[in-house]
C-alpha cells in the first residue's frame, strides 16, 4: 500500500505544480479569462514567441486596446508555424473574442479556421503579414510592398555608385512578405536606370544566424566582384552585418535592407551598414488596435472608403489591395547614423 | 508498472498500471482546466479541440510498434510534408482529388517501405540515422516540387476531413478511435503483434526462434509511412492549402506522446492504450492552457515538467526492493 | 573496443583497420567535386571560415559522444545552449567591464548545472535519455524566453571584449579553432587514458557486466551528462560571441545536426564505441556541406535535398566499407 500511497502523493505534487505555475502566469499575465466585467475582449496572435519585433507590435496592440477601455489577450506559438496558429484560433474561438488580428505564418493555410471564426460573428484581420482576402475582413499594411521593394534598390544603387553586382539574402524561402519585397525589387530593377546594376541572386538565409552567415560568406566568395547586399530581414542583415565587419569589407560591400536598429546599432554605428529601413512595429500594433475596434463597433465593415480614426495616428481610410482592402500605416523609416542612437532603445 | 507483470493477477496490480496513472493524470487536467477558465466545460469547445491535436496523433500508432521494436522514426513529419505537397501539386495539375488521395497515401506507403529497407538491408546503420536522412532527403523534395509556392483550393469535400461532423461527432474524431481499435486489436490480439514484442524483447532469440525479423520491422515502418500519409490528409484539409515546410517538428510531438503513454525506447514494452490516452492528456492540457491564454514559453515548461515528473516519480519508489536488480528493470513483459 | 585495435602494424595495415576509411574517401571526393564546380572552395580564407564555423558543432559532438556511447542521447544541448548562451550575454550587457573569460566560465557554470539535473533525473530519478532530454528541452528553452523576456541582446549591448573572445585570434589561429582542439586534445586523453575514460566505454557496452565488475554505473550516466551540459554551455557562450546577437531560439533543432556528426563519425547509436577521430570526420562532412552547398550554385530549393542525399549516401558508403574492413580482420582473426 506504501507504494501506492507514493504514486498518489506524487501525482497530487505534480499537478499542484502545474496549478500553482498556471496561477501565476494567470495572474501576471494577459486576460485572465475575463469578461465578467462585460468588457470586450480583443485577440492578437504573432507569429512565435520570444521575438522583439513581434513584442513591441503586440505592445503596440495593448496599448491601443487599453486605451480604448478594452482587454487584450496576446497570444504568440513557439513555433513560427500555420499549423500553431490554426490551433490558437480554435481556443480564441471557443472564447468568444469579439476581435481576432493576426500576423499569419502562411497566407492561405489559415482560411478555414479564420472563416469559421468569422462564421461566429469574430471580427477577423491581418496584419504586417497578410493572410488572403477570403480569410479576413481587412489587412494592416505597414507599408506599401512597392515602397518597400522601391527604396531598397535606390538605397543600395546609391551606395555602390548605380553600378554592379548585387545580391539578396532573406529569411525561409516560404516567407510571404519578402518573398513580395523580393518581387517589387525586381520589378524595380527592370527600370532602365539600374540597367547597370545586375541582381546575381537570392539567397535564403532561414532567419538562422549560422545558416544566414554561412550564406553571406558563399555570396562573397562565389561574386568577389559583389558590390551590395540587400537584406530585408532582422536576422539577415544583422549576420550579413558581422560577416562584413569581421572580414574588413566596409566600403567595398555595402549592406542594406530592413532590420531592427537595436539589432542594428552596432553596424550603422560603424558605417558597414550606411542606411536601411523599418517601420515603427509599435505603430503597426496600435493601428491595428483601433482597425479592429472599429470592426466590432461597427464603424467599418472592411469596404474600401471607410474611415475611422486611430488614436494619435489619426483619420485613416481603407483602400484598395489586390482582392482584399487594407489599412496603410505610412512609408517605411530610414534609420542612418544621425539617428540610430535614438531609436536603438526603443525596439 | 515492471513488477507488476510478475504476479498472475492482482487487483492491487492491475490499478497500478502506468495507464491508470494516466488517467487520474487526465481527470486531473480535466478538473485544473475547468476551474482554470469558465470556456472549458464546454461540449462544442471540447470538441472541436479534438479536432486541433488529432492530425498528429494518427502517427502515434505505428511509432508505438516502432519503439515497442527498439527503433525509432524521425522521418514522419517530412512523409507528411512530402504526400502532402505531391498530392496537392497532382490535383493543382489537373489529377482528380480522389485518385490524389490514393497517391498521397502511396507516397507516404513508399517513404516508410524506403525507411524499412534501409534499416534491414544495413543492419549496421541504426533507425536514428537512416530516418534522420531520409528526413532531410523527403522535406528537400517537397521544396523541389513546391518551390516557394502553396498549392490548394482543393473541392468543398475534401474540407469535410478536417472541419466535418457525423452525428455531431468530429470525423476525424471517428476515425481516430476506429484507427485506434484497429491498432490496438493488431497490436495485443495477433501473432503479428506478440511477434513485435518479442523482437523488442529480444531481436537476436526472435531470429533465432524462426521470427521473420526483416519483414515485420518492413511492414511496421511501411505502415507509419502510410499513417504519415494519412496525418498528411486531415492536416492539409484543415489548412485548405500546402507548402513544403508543413508539419515541422511534428515528430518530436509524436514521440513525446508516444513516450508519456508508458512506451520504453529500450524495446519490449508499452500498450497501445497507453499512447492513445496521452494523446488526450497532452491535447487538452494544451487546449486548456491555451484557454487561459498561457504564454508560450510556460507551456513549454509545463509540458517538459509533465513528461519528465510523470516519468520519474513512480520510478523513485523505496530502494529496499530494487537493490540488487540491474538499474533499468529488465523484466519481460508480455502484453496482450 | 575498437580504440584498442591496431597498435602495432604498417601503416598500410592500420588503414585498412580504420572503420571510418569509408567516410574519408567519401569526403576526400566530394570535396574534389565541390572544388570543380567552384574554386573558390579549397582556398585558405574559406577552409579558415569552414572550420571556424564548424568549431561549435565540434566541441558538441565531444559531449554527444560520450553520451551516446552510453546508450543515452541528449535532446535538450540546444536549449541548454540557448539559455547559458543568453544569460551570459545578459550579464555581459549589465556589466560591460566583465573579463571574457568569465563570462566563458559562467556560460559554462549555466550548461553544468543543468547538465547536473539532466544526469541526475536520468541516473537517479531511472527516466529515460529520450524522455528526460526532450523534457529538458522543452524546460531550458522556455526558461530561456523567460528570462530573455522576450528580447535579444543585440550586438550594440555587447562589449568588445566579449564579441572579441570568437574573432580573436592567438598565433594567426581564431580562438574558437584553438578551444575547439584543445578540448579534442584534452577528451582525447580522458577517454582513452583515464580510468573514468575506459568506464565510460564499459557502462556502453555491457551495462550488467560493468556493473558486476564494480563500475558504477549512476555515476558514469551522471558524469556524461554534466559533460554534455558543460560544453553545451561552452557553446552557448562561443556561439552568441560569434554571432554577436543572443536570441530565444537560437540554436532550435541543432542538437539533430549534432547528432548526425555523431553518427556520421561511426557512434554507434546502441551504444559503447565510438571514436574522436569518427567525430572530427563527421563534424567535418557537415561542414563542408553547410559550406559548400551554397557556394556550389544549385537552386536554393534543391539544397535540402542535396544535403540529405550526401548524408545517406555517406553513411551507406561507410557501412559498406566497413564491412569489408570486418571480414577482412575477421578472416585473419578466425582461429
Amino acid at each position: 500500500m506504501k507504494k501506492l500511497f507514493l504514486e498518489f502523493l506524487s501525482i497530487f505534487l505534480v499537478f499542484s505544480m502545474l496549478a500553482a505555475c498556471s496561477q501565476t502566469s494567470s495572474n501576471e499575465g494577459s486576460g485572465d479569462s475575463g469578461s465578467k466585467d462585460g468588457k470586450k475582449r480583443f485577440a492578437i496572435v504573432f507569429k512565435n514567441t520570444g521575438n522583439p519585433y513581434g513584442e513591441k507590435q503586440m505592445d503596440g496592440f495593448k496599448q491601443a486596446i487599453e486605451a480604448l477601455g478594452h482587454e487584450a489577450i496576446l497570444k504568440a506559438p513557439d513555433q513560427p508555424t500555420a499549423e500553431a496558429q490554426i490551433q490558437m484560433i480554435e481556443e480564441l474561438i471557443s472564447q468568444k473574442v469579439d476581435s481576432i488580428a493576426i500576423v499569419g505564418n502562411d497566407p492561405d493555410a489559415l482560411q478555414p479556421a479564420l472563416k469559421k471564426a468569422m462564421d461566429q460573428g469574430i471580427k477577423v484581420l491581418s496584419l504586417d503579414s497578410a493572410v488572403n482576402a477570403q480569410s479576413r475582413m481587412v489587412h494592416v499594411n505597414q507599408a506599401d510592398p512597392v515602397a518597400i521593394g522601391r527604396v531598397q534598390i535606390e538605397a543600395i544603387s546609391e551606395m555602390i555608385g548605380g553600378k554592379g553586382q548585387i545580391a539578396v539574402l532573406s529569411a525561409t524561402s516560404q516567407a510571404t512578405n519578402q518573398n513580395a519585397w523580393i518581387e517589387q525589387m525586381k520589378e524595380t530593377l527592370k527600370d532602365p536606370k539600374y540597367k547597370d546594376i545586375e541582381l546575381v541572386k537570392v539567397a535564403y538565409g532561414d532567419d538562422l544566424r549560422d545558416k544566414s552567415v554561412s550564406e553571406t560568406e558563399a555570396l562573397l566568395k562565389s561574386y568577389p566582384d559583389l558590390k551590395g547586399i540587400i537584406a530585408p530581414t532582422t536576422v539577415g542583415i544583422a549576420a550579413a552585418g558581422k560577416v562584413l565587419t569581421d572580414k574588413g569589407l566596409k566600403d567595398k560591400v555595402h549592406l542594406t535592407g530592413l532590420g531592427l536598429p537595436s539589432e542594428m546599432a552596432e553596424y550603422i554605428e560603424s558605417g558597414v551598414c550606411d542606411w536601411m529601413y523599418l517601420w515603427n512595429p509599435i505603430d503597426v500594433g496600435y493601428l491595428a488596435g483601433y482597425a479592429a475596434d472599429a470592426l466590432v463597433n461597427e464603424t467599418i465593415t472592411g469596404k474600401v472608403g471607410d474611415k475611422f480614426t486611430a488614436g494619435d495616428l489619426g483619420e485613416k481610410e481603407i483602400v484598395e489591395d489586390g482582392d482584399g482592402t487594407q489599412i496603410m500605416l505610412g512609408d517605411p523609416f530610414k534609420f542612418d547614423a544621425s539617428n540610430i542612437a535614438e531609436w536603438k532603445e526603443v525596439y | 508498472m515492471d513488477q507488476v507483470n510478475k504476479k498472475p493477477f492482482s487487483w492491487k496490480g492491475f490499478f497500478l498500471q502506468w495507464e491508470w496513472m494516466l488517467i487520474l493524470l487526465f481527470l486531473v487536467v480535466n478538473v485544473i482546466n475547468t476551474n482554470l477558465s469558465p470556456f472549458y466545460l464546454d461540449s462544442v469547445g471540447l470538441r472541436d479541440a479534438t479536432m486541433t491535436f488529432l492530425d498528429k496523433a494518427f502517427m502515434v500508432f505505428p511509432m508505438v510498434m516502432i519503439m515497442i521494436l527498439r527503433d525509432i522514426d524521425i522521418s514522419v513529419s517530412s512523409t507528411v510534408a512530402l504526400a502532402s505537397v505531391v498530392m496537392a501539386h497532382l490535383y493543382t495539375l489537373g489529377v482528380p482529388m480522389e485518385l490524389a488521395v490514393v497517391i498521397c497515401l502511396a507516397v507516404g506507403a513508399v517513404c516508410g517501405l524506403i525507411n524499412g529497407l534501409l534499416i534491414v538491408k544495413f543492419k549496421e546503420l541504426s533507425a536514428v540515422i537512416v530516418t534522420l536522412s531520409t528526413m532531410i532527403i523527403y522535406r528537400g523534395i517537397a521544396y523541389i516540387i513546391l518551390e516557394d509556392q502553396s498549392a490548394g483550393s482543393f473541392p468543398e469535400w475534401f474540407g469535410f476531413l478536417g472541419w466535418g461532423y457525423i452525428g455531431g461527432v468530429p470525423f476525424i474524431l471517428i476515425a481516430f478511435v476506429m484507427m485506434a481499435v484497429l491498432f490496438g486489436l493488431l497490436l495485443h490480439k495477433t501473432t503479428f503483434g506478440r511477434r513485435i514484442y518479442a523482437i523488442g524483447n529480444n531481436p537476436t532469440a526472435s531470429r533465432f526462434s524462426g521470427v521473420q525479423v526483416d519483414k515485420i520491422k518492413i511492414i511496421v515502418f511501411t505502415l507509419a509511412g502510410v499513417m504519415a500519409a494519412i496525418t498528411a490528409l486531415f492536416l492539409t484539409s484543415r489548412m485548405g492549402s500546402t507548402r513544403p515546410n508543413v508539419a515541422l517538428g511534428y515528430e518530436l510531438d509524436v514521440i513525446a506522446m508516444v513516450v508519456l503513454g508508458g512506451i520504453s525506447t529500450a524495446g519490449g514494452k508499452g500498450k497501445m492504450i497507453g499512447a492513445i490516452i496521452a494523446v488526450f492528456l497532452i491535447g487538452f492540457l494544451r487546449y486548456g492552457l491555451g484557454l487561459i491564454n498561457m504564454p508560450a514559453q510556460v507551456l513549454m515548461i509545463i509540458i517538459g515538467l509533465l513528461l519528465i515528473v510523470a516519468v520519474m516519480v513512480p520510478n523513485l519508489k523505496p530502494k529496499a526492493k530494487a537493490k540488487g536488480k540491474p538499474p533499468k528493470s529488465q523484466d519481460q513483459q508480455i502484453a496482450g | 573496443m575498437t580504440a584498442n585495435n591496431g597498435q602495432k602494424g604498417t601503416l598500410i595495415e592500420n588503414i585498412a583497420k580504420f572503420r571510418e576509411v569509408g567516410l574519408l574517401g567519401f569526403i576526400i571526393i566530394l570535396s574534389v567535386v565541390i572544388q570543380w564546380r567552384n574554386s573558390s572552395f579549397l582556398t585558405w580564407e574559406n577552409i579558415n571560415d569552414m572550420i571556424t564555423n564548424t568549431a561549435i558543432l565540434s566541441i558538441l559532438a565531444v559531449g554527444m559522444m560520450l553520451v551516446i556511447i552510453t546508450r543515452g542521447i541528449d535532446l535538450s544541448i540546444g536549449a541548454t545552449l540557448a539559455l547559458s548562451g543568453m544569460i551570459a550575454a545578459l550579464t555581459v550587457g549589465a556589466f560591460p567591464n566583465l573579463s571574457p573569460i568569465l563570462a566563458i566560465l559562467l556560460g559554462t557554470m549555466i550548461g553544468l548545472v543543468s547538465g547536473v539535473i539532466l544526469g541526475a533525473i536520468i541516473s537517479k530519478g531511472g527516466v529515460l535519455p529520450i524522455i528526460a532530454t526532450l523534457g529538458m528541452m522543452y524546460i531550458f528553452r522556455g526558461l530561456t524566453f523567460m528570462v530573455s523576456g522576450g528580447q535579444w541582446v543585440s550586438a550594440h549591448q555587447m562589449p568588445d571584449s566579449f564579441k572579441g573572445i570568437a574573432t580573436g585570434s592567438f598565433l594567426g589561429i581564431n580562438n574558437l579553432i584553438l578551444i575547439a582542439v584543445l578540448i579534442y586534445v584534452a577528451f582525447y586523453y580522458f577517454i582513452n587514458h583515464t580510468r573514468t575514460g575506459r568506464q565510460i566505454y564499459a557502462v556502453g557496452s555491457n551495462p550488467d557486466s560493468a556493473k558486476i565488475s564494480g563500475i558504477n554505473h549512476d555515476k558514469i550516466i551522471w558524469l556524461v551528462y554534466t559533460i554534455m551540459g558543460g560544453l553545451s554551455g561552452l557553446a552557448g557562450v562561443l556561439w552568441v560571441s560569434k554571432f554577436a546577437s543572443a536570441q530565444g531560439d537560437t540554436a532550435s533543432g541543432y542538437e539533430l545536426t549534432v547528432i548526425a556528426a555523431c553518427v556520421l563519425g561511426g557512434v554507434n547509436i546502441a551504444g559503447g564505441s565510438g571514436k574522436i577521430s569518427g567525430i572530427i570526420l563527421g563534424s567535418v562532412l557537415i561542414g563542408i556541406m553547410n559550406n559548400a552547398l551554397p557556394l556550389i550554385n544549385v537552386s536554393p530549393f534543391w539544397q535540402t535535398g542535396i544535403q540529405g542525399s550526401i548524408i545517406l549516401i555517406a553513411v551507406v558508403l561507410n557501412a559498406l566499407v566497413k564491412r569489408g574492413v570486418d571480414m577482412n580482420a575477421l578472416m585473419r582473426r578466425r582461429i
